[in-house]
């Protein structure tokens, strides 16, 4: 990704949109979504991602909730990120993250948006905020493998 | 006379923080307080100088060290108004709370009978109440509350009937700060027949405590908010309650003797209740901290929290983007929020020009219906904060931004 993605502005415009307007910012009534309530995370951010995978595609994922901007803006960009993967290249896209977040060397490409999160891992207290919607959809994975 | 500057040179945090950069302002005093350094001294005294355990008569340091921590039991006993066999040394208050529950409650209860309490209430004073209530049968009632977390006398004695058996109230509440008319609480609650259960964690420390003029059954506070260290607490109760209450937690120094077929003595109380070693350095230090807060007085400790707490509700209420929740409680908590910015967000940017708050719900998850916000920010004041803190802390309200919360992360 190009040196201008990593302008500052820019990221934080990207985290921005994905706060004040979160996409798949919705929940189902539908017992073929596996479900991830994270409350334990914090005394603050408490919220549910929902994902339905079949044919070992992540064909939906949504989730509302409380959180602040961080959780919120990052949940809402691993939804899109995720819509369509098959759950080799979800697995491999949200080890990516954890790396980036780490602040260890990581592919660009594959988190695209995501990468407005690359400097969080400076901010030790606000790494789970940043993490919270990918531990969830790891639980629904986990849960999709467990029943198949 | 109140001197905060000379105040402030006896917390050696104080003294580091306001020579960091930027100056740290501590205002999360209703989480825990900074400690003076008599409180400082005292525990490290105890493991420099008598480092031995407590009842062991048997050599004379033991009993010197003995004798010190049952002085502290006088301490605390003139400190709220009562006698010291009535102070039972506990882990905190939320110990404190747990041992009334289990210790009294459980024993007394019957199905039906009802445990009245307030949405305001934080977690150590309601999920003790929901067990006792699951293994009694009794049911757990609320208080009617306006929108600003207050409970009115009036409110109050619609909410009592005849199968009300202990009420259990936050004296001054941890999220809005407000204050309860305990007195006239309490003697309606007899009136009617039930016990009262008082958390004392966010009062104790602010406002004098008369526990026998209140004539409250039962009151529960927490060192660590209180100038002392962390792990000890005190449980007041009437006499005459603690002699009817079980002990919760079994073993060394609670009991006169036993036998091997299970006959147990258990010793009077408040002993019964302080089986094992207990925190020794918390006892002596809360020693300390009483008489540091008590050589300054309520009277002026009051008089400033309230001072700055005036000060900053009226700055902060010419910030359009501030929503004040609790205006007119009458303690030094200030409950929050910046429109349009989460609660752990604006946190985190105070945090980022030294000021430190408590973002969240408090630990009072039942609130949020009251007071229409599933979050505040709160900051919490005690007598060592100054005038010239709280301007830094309104200064750094004054143009917060969404823009500004998230590129702390770059």
């Amino acid at each position: 990704m190009s040196d201008l993605l990593k302008d500052p502005l820019i990221l934080r415009q990207i985290i921005m949109d994905h706060y004040e307007y979160p996409r798949n910012h919705h929940l189902v009534e539908d017992e073929t979504y596996h479900k991830a309530h994270m409350a334990s995370e914090s005394c603050i951010d408490d919220i549910t991602v929902m994902a339905k995978i079949e044919n070992n595609v992540i064909q939906d994922v949504c989730f509302d909730g409380i959180a602040c901007t961080i959780s919120t803006a990052s949940t809402s960009i691993m939804s899109e990120l995720l819509i369509g993967k098959t759950l080799e290249e979800a697995t491999a896209i949200i080890a990516e993250y954890y790396k980036m977040v780490e602040l260890l060397p990581y592919d660009e490409e594959m988190l695209q948006e995501a990468i407005a999160f690359h400097q969080v891992g400076k901010q030790a207290n606000r790494i789970k905020c940043a993490t919270i919607g990918f531990k969830a959809i790891e639980t629904c994975i986990k849960e999709h493998k467990h029943d198949q | 006379m109140f001197e905060v500057g000379k105040i402030r040179q006896d917390f050696p945090f104080l003294m580091k923080a306001e020579q960091s950069v930027p100056q740290l302002v501590y205002l999360d005093n209703a989480a825990t307080t900074l400690k003076p350094q008599s409180v400082i001294d005292a525990v490290v005294r105890y493991y420099t100088d008598s480092s031995v355990n407590i009842h062991r008569g048997d050599y004379a340091l033991s009993y010197e060290v003995s004798n010190a921590y049952e002085a502290v039991r006088k301490t605390v006993s003139k400190f709220i108004q009562c006698e010291p066999n009535e102070v039972v040394f506990t882990s905190g208050a939320s110990a404190a709370l747990n041992l009334v529950a289990y210790g009294y409650a459980e024993k007394v209860l019957k199905p039906n009978d009802v445990i009245l309490m307030s949405e305001a209430e934080h977690a150590s004073n309601v999920l003790p109440w929901f067990r006792v209530a699951e293994k009694t049968g009794a049911k757990i009632e609320y208080l009617p509350l306006d929108e600003q977390g207050v409970l009115t006398v009036e409110g109050f004695k619609e909410a009592l009937h005849d199968k009300v058996k202990i009420v259990t109230l936050a004296h001054v509440s941890n999220v809005l700060g407000s204050v309860v008319p305990i007195k006239t609480i309490t003697e309606l609650t007899h009136q009617n027949g039930a016990i009262i259960v008082v958390d004392g964690a966010q009062s104790v420390p602010h406002t004098k405590t008369l526990v026998k003029d209140w004539d409250v059954d039962f009151l529960a506070f927490a060192g660590h908010k209180l100038l002392s260290p962390t792990g000890i607490g005190v449980l007041y109760g009437k006499f005459n309650l603690l002699q009817q209450m079980d002990p919760f937690l079994l073993g060394g120094g609670s009991n006169a003797r036993f036998d091997k077929h299970g006959h147990v003595v258990l010793k009077n109380p408040p002993f019964k209740f302080e089986a094992g070693t207990p925190a020794i350095e918390g006892v002596l230090g809360l020693d300390a901290a009483i008489q540091y807060i008590e050589a300054i007085g309520f009277e002026s400790i009051e008089k400033h929290e309230l001072e700055l707490k005036g000060y900053t509700i009226d700055k902060l209420k010419q910030f359009k983007h501030i929503k004040l929740y609790n205006e007119k409680a009458q303690s030094g908590i200030i409950a929050f929020n910046v429109k349009g910015i989460p609660t752990q967000d604006v946190a985190a940017y105070l945090s980022s020009l030294g000021v430190m708050v408590r973002a969240g719900n408090h630990c009072a998850k039942l609130l949020s219906e009251i007071i229409h916000t599933q979050e505040t920010v709160r900051a919490s004041i005690n007598f060592y904060n100054t005038k010239a803190e709280m301007d830094i802390f309104i200064d750094a309200l004054k143009d917060i931004t969404l823009e500004k919360c998230i590129d702390l992360i770059f």
